[in-house]
């Protein structure tokens, strides 16, 4: 046990409140990177173009504090809470959804919820937050702030695999989703997956191995065999980057895996675009 | 090959685009995404008109980020346009010449693009800083209270876009498509 540390749902407001707002206006320095050196890489004439459109688009982003894409997303966040933590002040949810709200309406930050999947409504501040929430050893909240869009999310799968199908069907069923997302999910890809656990630990995993650093490889040896031949595979599709054709289909395949049932292999792939934006800070 | 496109773009300046052109658009389009094509649907079938003369006029998929200072729009990219499959052959049949999007669409739309010598063009999805300096004016002109999802009459100045269908039916994303080596399939 670690001493006993009160931390006021003000600081985690203010935190969130950044983090929204520099996702959304910088990417982590790892994509900006894997960006570049696409953009070097690449060998078809119209590919190449999009990738220094990219970079471009980048540069005017930060410069002029426009968001990278208009699509602002809807608010994900994973917050590991330090078991010796107590939290004062607000609800812990009612602080995280005000601080979505204040980045979202000071920010300029596009409003995309409605509150009613069926009804419609817009809740013009961007809320409510999507909130996972982890309890682990220590006494700090790490927060890690996700604005997803769409149009990515759109082409995200879940498949409740056999045990029979094997790896060739996890292949299969990443294989499978990257080529149906296409040109609809804006490649270059981040691919997040989780195989394993159940229905919606798969999702989950899938959800937040986006957050992974690019270029970074699963600890599990077969794992991050497996990303690296999931890559060169997507890579070699030919779709390129806004799917006009070239080398560059993805960026990075991140899986997470987690142990599963004797009767599933549940497989959840959740496609990012290229503005994969993610922040992590640590209070 | 290049082109620079005034609008309104008329069928004839449409008809010698082919798939994998670049252009690059100036003067007036208009911005709708899903709302808005949901309600001119809706306007439609109860037989009232639409909120704007629709033709001859390019539909931009887009809906913006509110504007920082004295800017007209903020980031402006395209969103996917396949969510407006439902909603453009009787748009297209209306008159509306051209749409800019992104993504891959539905046979249906091919086919109509055909009927009625249109366009469907794709600006870069995820580029709305640097598509946003191509925006040079904006009014709202219908469905204020969608937000976002307002209509706006946009001015553009040399907006880049990329022909993915052309008048006659043939389709970038598809030729990019049918190179996908087979043991990927």
């Amino acid at each position: 046990m670690e001493e006993l540390r009160i931390i006021h749902t003000d600081l985690i407001k203010e935190t969130i409140k950044k983090l929204f707002c520099d996702a959304n206006y910088v990417l982590t320095d790892d994509m900006q990177e894997a960006i570049r050196q696409a953009e070097t890489r690449e060998t078809e004439v119209l590919g190449k173009k999009i990738l220094g459109d990219l970079l471009t688009n980048m540069d005017i982003a930060k410069e002029q504090l426009i968001p990278i894409c208009q699509d602002t997303g809807m608010a994900i966040l994973f917050m590991e809470i330090g078991q010796d933590v107590h939290i004062t002040g607000d609800n812990l949810a009612d602080a995280v959804n005000e601080g979505v709200r204040e980045a979202y309406i000071e920010g300029y930050l596009r409003k995309s919820v409605v509150s009613d999947p069926l009804l419609r409504v817009n809740t013009n501040d961007n809320t409510p937050a999507i909130l996972h929430t982890s309890i682990v050893p220590g006494n700090q909240i790490t927060i890690k702030a996700a604005p997803k869009g769409f149009g990515s999310e759109n082409m995200s799968r879940l498949f409740m695999l056999k045990p029979a199908d094997g790896i060739e069907g996890v292949k299969k069923a990443i294989l499978s989703t990257v080529l149906e997302a296409g040109p609809n999910a804006c490649p270059p890809f981040v691919i997040g997956v989780g195989i394993g656990g159940d229905f919606e630990k798969a999702a989950i995993m899938s959800k937040h191995a986006l957050t992974r650093e690019v270029g970074s490889h699963s600890l599990l040896p077969h794992i991050a065999e497996l990303e690296e031949e999931l890559l060169e595979a997507i890579n070699r599709s030919g779709i390129g980057p806004a799917g006009l054709g070239g080398k560059t289909t993805a960026l990075a395949v991140n899986i997470e895996t987690f142990a599963t049932h004797i009767a599933g292999l549940p497989v959840a792939v959740n496609m990012c675009c290229h503005v994969c934006r993610h922040r992590t800070a640590v209070i | 090959m290049e082109y620079y496109l005034t609008t309104p773009l008329t069928k004839e300046k449409l008809a010698d685009l082919k798939a994998g052109d670049y252009v690059y658009i100036s003067g007036t389009i208009y911005s709708a995404r899903d709302a808005a094509h949901k309600r001119m649907h809706e306007a439609l079938a109860d037989g009232k008109g639409l909120p704007i003369d629709i033709t001859d006029v390019t539909i931009y998929y887009m809906g913006p980020t509110p504007s920082r200072d004295s800017r007209p729009l903020g980031s402006a990219g395209p969103t996917t346009s396949s969510r407006m499959d439902k909603y453009t052959p009787e748009l297209f049949d209306l008159g509306l010449s051209a749409v800019i999007g992104k993504g891959r669409r539905a046979d249906a739309i091919t086919q109509s693009i055909v009927k009625n010598h249109c366009v469907y063009f794709a600006a870069v999805g995820g580029a709305g800083a640097l598509l946003s300096q191509c925006i040079t004016g904006t009014e709202t002109v219908a469905y204020d209270d969608l937000g976002t999802e307002a209509i706006r009459k946009l001015t553009v100045e040399n907006f880049p876009a990329i022909v993915i269908i052309d008048s006659e039916g043939s389709n970038l994303y598809e030729d990019v498509y049918a190179k996908i080596p087979e043991d990927l399939r």
